[in-house]
């Protein structure tokens, strides 16, 4: 059904024009309880099993506002710098859709709980660009619709079942101001952006912050302005991209799609467009106007809330340290370089290295694995990292069983593979499967004296002197050890064997 | 009247419907009467005149207040607390005072094992899961409930006549009105139906009943009584009341479903009054009553305006201070309450879509969700309830916003600070409740505009949250007319000391209460008071 829209070559589209930015992020709060409701906030329940009758919009339901949900807010709004509202009041958002239990939505209009942050955003060559906050509000979250009987998509679908479980949970959506002068580097900032309120709302504990279970949501609004123009170009949003390599992707494909209508002598419609990871493209949505009109009114179930600077210090006093402080930290504990860093940031593997280190590793040895055969298994899984089932104590494990030379570097890495499918620790592995290096000189002379019988030219060749093809005899004896053998040793052995050396 | 109670005198069915709550209570501690004794002899007067709403309307002449009357459910309770209280030891000690008292409540409060119906087709068949925070109280104390009171539909309206399911009587005259939303509850208890019962009034529709049927009702201050439960319609005007026949009985049920409730974020933290002990009364001496200028005369019955005017003299002659008070915003507060309860009804009965619980139409040949949502409202709601919906949806719309909505919020401030003013200078504000008594069945169903006056003098205490009780004033071409005190907010013990103090000055002008002199009723329908009555099972 999305037929393909002209686009434009990137480069050339940057030549013409330049992109205007604007990000609405939804951030799913970790409360123990809904916003408004003492129903579970969990995820993955049987459908509608979380809910009271307030979840379900029964008659005669009143809201309670969850007071571990403002204080998240708080959190936040110390964390971008921003100021924490001293009265703020919910309103209602009205619209009829039958995920929303009240057919409106309790958020927050013109008082928003925090207000006028920024976000200082690295690129990935440590670029830093400040992305101005305009507000960010308190609302609740929809239940899920799934649509049955066709492809998942609404059209075509026989039925649709919803689940209130969702119904709920409290967002905080987050809401910069227009981000001009990014230029070509308008996708990464995208991608960087999204990335840094995802560390950010994790680190200091308020979401889970798992884009794959939807906890951070995106809408990014895309336009383009002629070069030297003034005055902003219309605006498309791209709803609920939902990971930040897709919201990458989708600016640019946004800015190339935009400057063929533009280059066209066509007008770009506002509108809302959805993302489509499959083919990487938007197809238009609802037309959406500044004339959408959600009836704004104050909530009258609720009253005003009130935060005080006692309130607002105590959190600022307790806030964890944000993650581009704590990377700043840790480069210098771990003495990496600026390239080194980075790769481990942008690789997603420093809060992995960070907990091996604190375990007992060096930094250099957890760095090696974390990048490097661990990094490799979830790439053949397609999983990321953090799901492959390895952790910082089995790789400290698994450093302990190097340095007491139980196995080499090449077990090792089998070892990891082993744990990565779920056989247990490496200690376990290791005994399980018989892998501990075999140091036994009785064992290995007789696997080297097998070796010297069966290649009597290898053996010629090295008593002339030829020590290059002690090789060919090693390759046997790790084969007849299954690889268990210290190389070292089995090299010092033949050449005893043989009298040479 | 408590004066004169014998509570050891041999009574029949029809002498213990006609005590008043706090007597049916002491005969019940005083062993003289079983809670099973008073419960079914109101079940046995319901079936003999109540009839039955859901009849056609030419063939019965019943009173029709209740809707659903629960009938093993109020029995069960009944033989609970009697039990409790012939077993004696600690748990009959701790029974409530009033346990045992039947009681009835209105159709827009949700009960658990009963139907709630708001009067509406859109909620016929729906049980609640759960109970509204004041029913939990009144369960609590053991007050069996006898059943559910008709309404107009989600309580718009000012007659009853806009329940879908038929017109409530007013005892006093079976072709007239009782007076709503609440005619359901005010007829019961004038008609002896009940002792008393649960209201809700955000604009007068526990006060204007009252007027109608020469009973006492009550809107509490604002977050005075937990509205968790009450089907809303404003949520900013909205609070459950007492409907009863004297003021100590409100007082009494006041104080069992009052006090702060979680549940309910606009519910006041204040320590609950004393309110049974201000019930008493007090001296007349020395209470100053405001009397309002500026509530326009011609619109009041003559008869009204006479009756109001002779009591305002024998307060005065009585120690009273009378004091002319002016509160010059209560001219727009009419036009403002019709913009806020319209803009918040809107907003609140948009979940009544057929999704969730609730009537479904699904148009033939199926549709999507939006023509369900359509079909279902189109058919579900009265033309009262669309009337207001798009009334206030209009009202909220951008480009009305500020114009509507916002100029009716700055007019509800004005109304606050009339009432600021006023309360520097008295203790309590007079008023006639409604401007004429009850009106005949059918006079006003056709002009929407004369009912809404109807709540001129009542709409702004629940403007400014403040309290407000209609007293009955006597009576005019052989109907009952209502006098209403108003106090300021958290003031309720200050209202229902003034409340009782007037109570007695009437009685005492009158050769006693107004409400003893209701006719006697005309036979109803016999109907089956069985829990099943209205509507089917969800």
């Amino acid at each position: 059904m999305s037929h393909a829209e002209q686009t434009m070559d990137f480069a050339e589209a940057m030549e013409r024009f330049d992109p205007v930015l604007g990000f609405e992020v939804h951030v799913e709060l970790n409360t123990a309880t809904k916003i408004f409701s003492s129903a579970p906030n969990a995820f993955g329940d049987e459908p509608n099993t979380n809910v009271t009758p307030l979840d379900l919009g029964l008659p005669g339901t009143l809201p309670v506002l969850n007071r571990e949900a403002v204080e998240y807010a708080i959190h936040l709004g110390v964390a971008l710098d921003a100021q924490v509202a001293e009265t703020c009041r919910f309103a209602r958002k009205n619209y009829f859709y039958p995920d929303t239990p009240k057919n409106f939505q309790t958020s927050q209009y013109d008082e928003p709980i925090v207000f006028d942050g920024h976000l200082d955003v690295e690129l990935e060559d440590g670029e830093v660009f400040r992305v101005e906050i305009e507000r960010a509000h308190l609302e609740d979250d929809a239940g899920k619709l799934t649509h049955v009987g066709g492809s998942g998509r609404i059209q075509g679908a026989s039925a649709s079942l919803v689940d209130y479980n969702r119904a709920g949970v409290p967002l905080i959506e987050i809401v910069t101001k227009p981000i001009v002068g990014a230029g070509a580097r308008a996708p990464e900032l995208a991608r960087a952006y999204v990335t840094a309120i995802r560390d950010i709302v994790k680190a200091i504990g308020i979401s889970d912050a798992r884009m794959e279970h939807g906890n951070v949501r995106c809408d990014a609004n895309v336009s383009l302005m002629e070069k030297g123009a003034d005055r902003f170009g219309t605006r498309t949003e791209t709803k609920n991209v939902g990971s930040t390599r897709a919201v990458q992707q989708a600016v640019t494909h946004e800015i190339q799609r935009q400057a063929a209508v533009l280059a066209a002598g066509g007008t770009v419609t506002q509108e809302t467009r959805h993302w489509h990871e499959d083919t990487r493209t938007t197809t238009s949505g609802r037309p959406k106007s500044d004339a959408d009109d959600y009836r704004y009114f104050p909530e009258p179930d609720l009253v005003p809330v009130h935060v005080d600077a006692a309130w607002i210090e105590r959190v600022r006093a307790e806030l964890p340290e944000l993650p581009a402080v704590r990377n700043r930290r840790l480069k210098g504990e771990w003495g990496f370089s600026d390239a080194e860093f980075r790769d481990v940031v942008n690789a997603g593997v420093a809060d992995q290295i960070a907990e091996t280190v604190e375990a007992g590793a060096s930094a250099a040895a957890a760095r090696k694995w974390w990048m490097g055969e661990i990094a490799r298994l979830a790439n053949v899984a397609e999983k990321e990292v953090a799901e492959l089932g390895v952790t910082p104590a089995h790789v400290v494990e698994v450093e302990e069983l190097i340095a007491a030379k139980t196995i080499n570097d090449k077990i090792a890495k089998q070892v990891l593979g082993f744990v990565a499918e779920g056989e247990g620790s490496p200690k376990e592995i290791v005994e399980a499967r018989s892998l501990a290096v075999v140091s036994d000189d009785g064992a290995l002379t007789a696997a080297v004296d097998a070796a010297i019988a069966d290649n009597p030219d290898v053996v010629a060749k090295i008593q002339g002197g030829k020590m290059a093809a002690v090789g060919a005899l090693i390759g046997p004896v790790m084969k007849a050890t299954r690889g268990q053998a210290d190389a070292g040793r089995v090299r010092e052995i033949v050449l005893e064997r043989l009298g040479v050396g | 009247m408590t004066e004169t109670f014998d509570v050891n005198a041999t009574l029949g069915a029809d002498e213990l419907v006609r005590l008043t709550a706090l007597q049916m209570a002491e005969r019940l501690r005083a062993g003289t009467t079983t809670s099973v004794e008073l419960v079914q002899a109101h079940l046995d007067r319901i079936a003999a005149h109540d009839g039955d709403v859901r009849a056609d309307a030419d063939g019965d002449r019943g009173v029709r207040a209740y809707l659903h009357v629960n009938t093993d459910e109020a029995l069960a309770v009944a033989a609970e607390v009697d039990a409790i209280r012939a077993a004696g030891g600690p748990e009959a000690d701790a029974l409530h005072p009033l346990a045992g008292v039947p009681v009835a409540v209105k159709d827009n409060i949700v009960t658990r094992g009963q139907p709630t119906t708001a009067a509406s087709r859109m909620l016929e068949g729906w049980l609640s899961p759960y109970d509204a925070t004041v029913v939990a109280r009144l369960r609590e104390a053991r007050l069996p409930i006898l059943g559910k009171t008709n309404l107009d539909e989600f309580a718009m309206g000012g007659s009853t006549e806009h329940s879908a399911f038929g017109i409530t009587r007013n005892p006093w005259d079976g072709d007239r009105v009782p007076g709503g939303s609440g005619g359901g509850s005010a007829a019961a208890v004038a008609a002896f139906l009940a002792p008393f019962a649960l209201g809700s009034d955000t604009g007068g529709s526990v006060r204007e009943p009252a007027a109608f049927t020469g009973t006492v009702g009550v809107k509490p201050t604002y977050g005075a009584v937990s509205r968790y439960g009450l089907i809303a319609m404003a949520s900013s005007l909205d609070q459950i009341g007492p409907a009863a026949r004297t003021v100590a009985d409100a007082a009494a049920l006041q104080q069992v479903i009052g006090g702060h409730d979680p549940l309910d974020s606009t519910s006041l933290a204040d320590a609950p009054a004393d309110l049974t002990a201000a019930a008493r009364g007090r001296d007349l001496a020395g209470l100053r009553v405001g009397v309002v200028t500026d509530l326009p005369a011609e619109a009041f019955h003559p008869g009204i305006r006479a009756g109001f005017d002779e009591h305002v003299a024998a307060l005065r002659e009585a120690g009273a201070e009378i004091v002319e008070v002016s509160c010059p915003s209560f001219d727009a507060a009419l036009g403002a309450y019709y913009l806020i309860m319209p803009s918040e009804a809107s907003s609140n009965l948009a979940r009544f879509d057929g999704v969730r619980y609730g009537h479904r139409v699904v148009p033939d040949g199926g549709g999507t969700i939006e023509q369900v949502m359509g079909a279902t409202r189109a058919a579900g709601f009265g033309a009262e309830v669309k009337r207001r919906i798009i009334l206030g949806t209009y009202a909220l719309s951008a480009g009305y916003y500020d114009a509507y909505y916002g100029s009716a919020q700055k007019v509800r401030t004005l109304v606050q600070e009339d009432f600021a003013r006023a309360f520097e200078q008295v203790d309590v504000i007079l008023t006639p409740t409604a401007p004429t008594p009850a009106f005949e069945l059918g006079a006003k169903t056709d002009d929407p505009m004369t009912m809404y006056v109807n709540d001129l003098a009542t709409i702004p205490a629940n403007l400014a949250g403040i309290p407000g009780m209609s007293v009955p004033g006597g009576v005019v071409d052989g109907l009952p007319y209502g006098l209403q005190l108003m106090a300021p907010a958290r003031e309720d013990a200050r209202l229902y000391e003034a409340g009782a103090a007037l109570e007695r000055l009437v009685a005492q002008r009158r050769g006693g209460p107004v409400w003893a002199g209701a006719p006697e009723l005309e036979k109803g329908a016999q109907r089956a008071t069985t829990a099943t009555t209205a509507g089917g099972r969800a």
